[in-house]
């Protein structure tokens, strides 16, 4: 190498040194232009390399959209499906750098149907670039986008007004496009929009100043790009660090390993556990390259405490002066993204931070369309719906709303027999103090109650499908108990619906929020000391295991009735399975509802070969020896 | 008797809690970087309850152990290294891998397919795709199989490759070790799920972000030792057909009419010697490869005939298993 080539390399290198990272994203429909956009992006600073070139080369006489030329857009679609079929359906992750900053770029779909793609990519970006076509000017997409934008927290928007030479690269066109877009998003939470006039394709204001719009004179794409300041104005901010990893490689050390995701900490600093309210020192802030005096957001570090308190994986260290909400109940906007619709009332696994908790939505507040921002009513919430809801944790956990803190507002929620990732969330406000929900105290408790009357409380759950039998052993089952002197109440399904639950039908969200019902009377009723016997279809696992964790161990008896479904529907006791097959009762378990039967079921009877009577002996056995 | 190389001898002095620590002088975006693949690398080790990082011993391979010793010092990674070895690594791959895991005290298992070796498989007498096939795929499948890992550090890059570009940090892996690029689980902000089936493995990437340009500044800036096959030597060299192949042993296949001759060369990626192409070039330090990386007119894959098959071959790869 000359002697020259290297001063350039080490000359470049300097800048690097001292350059920043920008990451965004850009989104628009599938003809807006995103993919040629970023390629262009790509190929104007030069990072596209021979070889790729090459098979680019190849790959645009196979798949390309714009005849002979160079297709830009087949640089970033990658996978061999869409490239199949024209269209980016999942988020691309480009690099590029220029001398003065390096560039991650989220390449999202413009689908309704790949919105979740989209708020995946927006999810970690600081500034985003909203295609519009300007022949089409502003669509219900756009608002999508700059909605779903908004939503995940991004104060910087670009508006790049794409294929202006395809309208004459007439300035009224974009002053009438700029005006409409101002107008319809003025409710939106950014802080700065910037309009730019371009053509991906040709490059006009993308990376090079365009002689065809000389009315423009602001900044072109990549000016603007490198220059733009996102920092937060964080600089007050107070210090809170998830502990990630606690490290303990011998008795002498013992550190709390996590990344600082708010403000600042230095050696000596006080610092409490936010949830158990324990305050200590830091004594030491431990890197492999040596203790530092101080660390900052978004450094990964290990602090050593002053005194050894109990603090382990999903506890938030934080400075005493402003300590983030602790809460088992709060608001959030919740972006669903699974095929499988939300069920209030059914328990998910949420993670927030290093905290992983099983939470459930009690309520939907409102769902929120995504292209009009209208607010309307709703039990459930469908694919890429938006809804504002409230959640509830089985234990406090602790956050701070999303628009303070994207690290401690937003959060997953993960299926607990899938273990998909079936909703995005962004705290708003917590509901309730956790420290106000205190039980009230009382001085006759559970225990008094069942020794007065000498008999431990549980509850039986009959599970199986509709004419299994459950309802007629549950009853030949009290009998028995009551005829051996036990306090009991027997809940059916059926009864249960003339009352407490006369308001539900039988849609999946409704038989979740039937058994939610039922569960928490059991409990009351256990509590009261009696021995409860529940009758329910309950065809799912979850519900079920919902009820179970109300209850401590060995209280919950869950006895599965298991009667083929040939035999229910020959009995049919009710005239049910033949008005479900004739299509007239919808959501008809066994027929065109599943019936989930249990895994580890406590007693299961075989009613096929017992009777009732006999079934209910077998029950009666089993409590006699557990209780 | 193979020489010690002393500078992985005093690299490993530097993670020695008694010796002085050094001064960072990485810019503000390495720094971004690597405290994300630490905070990814701290979840793995947190969440999940048998991981492993599979070492192939290249640069990247050495940025993702170095970044694990940062991760959870003064302890050690918690978790032990994987080679997927096929019997045809380079030599100094071997010596490089044997003295540094010894010299960090780190724990390696080395995996290999000895049945398609015993069946008298080879690089010259195997198609390449099938080799990757049987030698990497195959191999680590049986590899995390055989010590039930439930996930395994990959150092792929989002920056080498179009299907790559699309890939989550976290990728879920079904029980038979297969990729379904269109049922990824959404991925938002620094929040992976890690939860998994019985039988499902997770690949983890903690370099995602990262571009081949950062890679060589972070060895440079950190001093991280590498494979010397990366810096210029006199090598004994066979041109077939445009690709520089390097006679790293005996077992070398010629041609009719092809002999070794000394060129000066370097390796722009490692693995088999029989399939790795090297390029010309005088670059014999860190700073030198970066200045000529600066200037070059080729992408790093280019040398890995493994992958020149057609422009999707890693996706296909990856719905098989591979990394």
């Amino acid at each position: 190498m000359t002697r020259q080539a290297e001063a350039v390399a080490i000359a470049t290198r300097a800048e690097e040194a001292a350059k920043g990272l920008l990451r965004f994203l850009t989104c628009g429909s599938v003809d807006d232009g995103k993919s040629t956009l970023i390629g262009r992006l790509l190929y104007d600073s030069k990072l596209i390399m021979e070889d790729q070139l090459r098979s680019l080369a190849a790959d645009s006489k196979k798949h390309g959209t714009v005849g002979e030329e160079i297709d830009l857009a087949l640089l970033v679609d990658g996978l061999e499906a869409e490239r199949q079929q024209g269209i980016t359906i999942d988020v691309a992750y480009r690099f590029f750098s220029t001398a003065r900053r390096s560039f991650i770029v989220a390449d999202t779909p413009g689908h309704e149907q790949y919105s979740r793609n989209m708020a995946t990519g927006a999810s970690t970006c600081d500034l985003a670039i909203i295609l519009i076509d300007a022949r089409k000017g502003v669509l219900t997409q756009t608002l999508r986008h700059s909605y779903l934008v908004h939503l995940l927290g991004i104060k910087h928007v670009v508006v790049a007004v794409n294929k202006m030479d395809l309208v004459g690269f007439a300035e009224e066109r974009f002053d009438e496009i700029v005006a409409d877009y101002r107008a319809a998003t003025s409710q939106l939470a950014f802080r700065h929009v910037l309009p730019i006039p371009l053509s991906a394709r040709f490059g006009d204001n993308v990376t090079m100043p365009s002689n065809r719009m000389p009315w423009y004179r602001g900044a072109m794409l990549l000016e603007h790009l490198e220059a733009v300041n996102v920092a937060v104005d964080a600089g007050d901010a107070a210090f809170a660090l998830p502990v990630q990893w606690v490290n303990r490689p011998h008795q002498d050390f013992r550190g709390f390993a996590g990344t600082v995701v708010s403000g600042r900490i230095a050696a000596g600093d006080p610092i409490v556990v936010a949830k158990s309210g324990r305050a200590t020192r830091v004594s030491r802030i431990v890197t492999a390259d040596g203790d530092r005096d101080a660390a900052t957001t978004g450094q990964a570090v290990t602090l050593v405490l002053d005194e050894e308190i109990d603090i382990a994986r999903g506890d938030v260290l934080v400075e005493p002066r402003a300590r983030p909400e602790v809460a088992d109940q709060f608001a959030a906007h919740l972006f669903w993204m699974h095929e499988e619709p939300l069920l209030p009332g059914r328990r998910y696994v949420l993670k927030l931070g290093t905290q992983l908790i099983p939470a459930t939505i009690t309520s939907i507040r409102h769902k929120i369309d995504v292209n009009t921002q209208k607010q309307q009513p709703g039990r459930t919430l469908e694919l890429n719906e938006i809804a504002f809801c409230n959640l509830h944790t089985t234990q406090p956990i602790v956050f701070t709303p999303y628009t303070e803190n994207r690290d401690l507002g937003g959060f997953i929620l993960i299926d607990r027999t899938t273990n998909q990732t079936v909703g995005a969330g962004m705290v708003e406000f917590g509901l309730r103090r956790a420290s106000n929900i205190h039980h009230q105290h009382v001085d006759i408790d559970k225990a008094r109650r069942a020794a007065q009357k000498g008999q431990k409380p549980c509850l039986v759950w009959f599970t199986g499908l509709s004419g299994a039998g459950k309802s007629t052993i549950a009853n030949i089952l009290e009998r028995k108990l009551v005829a051996q002197g036990a306090h009991t109440y027997l809940l059916d399904g059926d009864n249960v619906r003339h009352g407490l639950n006369k308001d539900l039908g039988f849609t999946d969200a409704d038989r979740v929020e039937n058994i939610r019902r039922v569960g928490e009377v059991a409990k009351l009723m256990v509590d009261a000391g009696l021995i409860v016997l529940a009758s329910f279809i309950s065809p799912f696992q979850d519900e079920r295991r919902m009820v179970r964790d109300l209850f401590g161990e060995g209280e919950f008896i869950e006895v599965f009735v298991d009667t083929p479904l040939a035999v229910a529907e020959t009995r049919d006791t009710k005239g049910l399975y033949k008005k479900a097959r004739a299509g007239q009762i919808k959501h008809f378990t066994g027929i065109d509802s599943p019936y989930e039967p249990p895994e580890q079921a406590e007693v299961t009877v075989a009613t096929g070969e017992l009777s009732a009577e006999a079934a209910a002996d077998q029950i009666l056995a089993y409590l006699t020896s557990h209780l | 008797m193979t020489e010690t190389r002393q500078d992985i001898v005093h690299y490993a002095a530097r993670f020695d809690p008694a010796m002085p620590r050094r001064s960072s002088t990485l810019s503000s975006h390495l720094r971004a970087l690597e405290a994300e693949s630490i905070f990814i690398m701290r979840e793995v080790a947190a969440e999940m309850a048998n991981p492993v990082l599979l070492y192939s011993i290249g640069k990247d391979s050495s940025v993702m152990l170095h970044l694990a010793m940062k991760a959870f010092w003064p302890a050690k990674p918690p978790f032990p290294l994987m080679h997927i070895a096929t019997g045809w690594d380079f030599r100094d791959m071997i010596v490089h891998r044997d003295q540094l895991t010894s010299a960090l005290g780190l724990r390696l298992l080395v995996q290999a397919n000895d049945a398609a070796t015993a069946a008298g498989s080879t690089p010259f007498n195997t198609d390449s795709r099938e080799w990757a096939r049987i030698m990497l795929i195959d191999a680590l499948k049986a590899g995390m199989d055989r010590h039930g890992f439930d996930a395994a550090f990959g150092g792929g890059r989002r920056d080498e490759e179009k299907s790559r570009a699309k890939e989550r940090v976290f990728s879920v892996r079904s029980a038979g070790h297969g990729w379904d690029p269109r049922n990824q689980r959404p991925e938002l902000w620094h929040l992976y799920n890690t939860r998994v089936a019985r039988g499902e493995t997770i690949r983890v990437f903690p370099l995602s972000n990262w571009t081949e340009f950062d890679i060589w500044e972070y060895i440079r800036l950190e001093q991280i030792p590498v494979v010397p096959l990366y810096f210029a030597r006199h090598r004994p060299m066979v041109d077939r057909g445009g690709t520089l192949i390097m006679v790293d042993d005996e077992r070398m296949q010629f041609k009719p009419g092809e002999t070794a001759t000394e060129r000066l060369v370097r390796f722009r990626t490692l693995g088999d010697w029989p399939l790795s192409g090297a390029i010309e070039s005088d670059a014999d330090t860190v700073e030198q490869v970066i200045a000529e990386m600066l200037s070059a007119r080729t992408s790093e894959r280019q040398g890995r005939l493994v992958d020149s098959d057609e422009a999707a071959s890693m996706e296909k790869k990856k719905r098989e298993g591979y990394f």
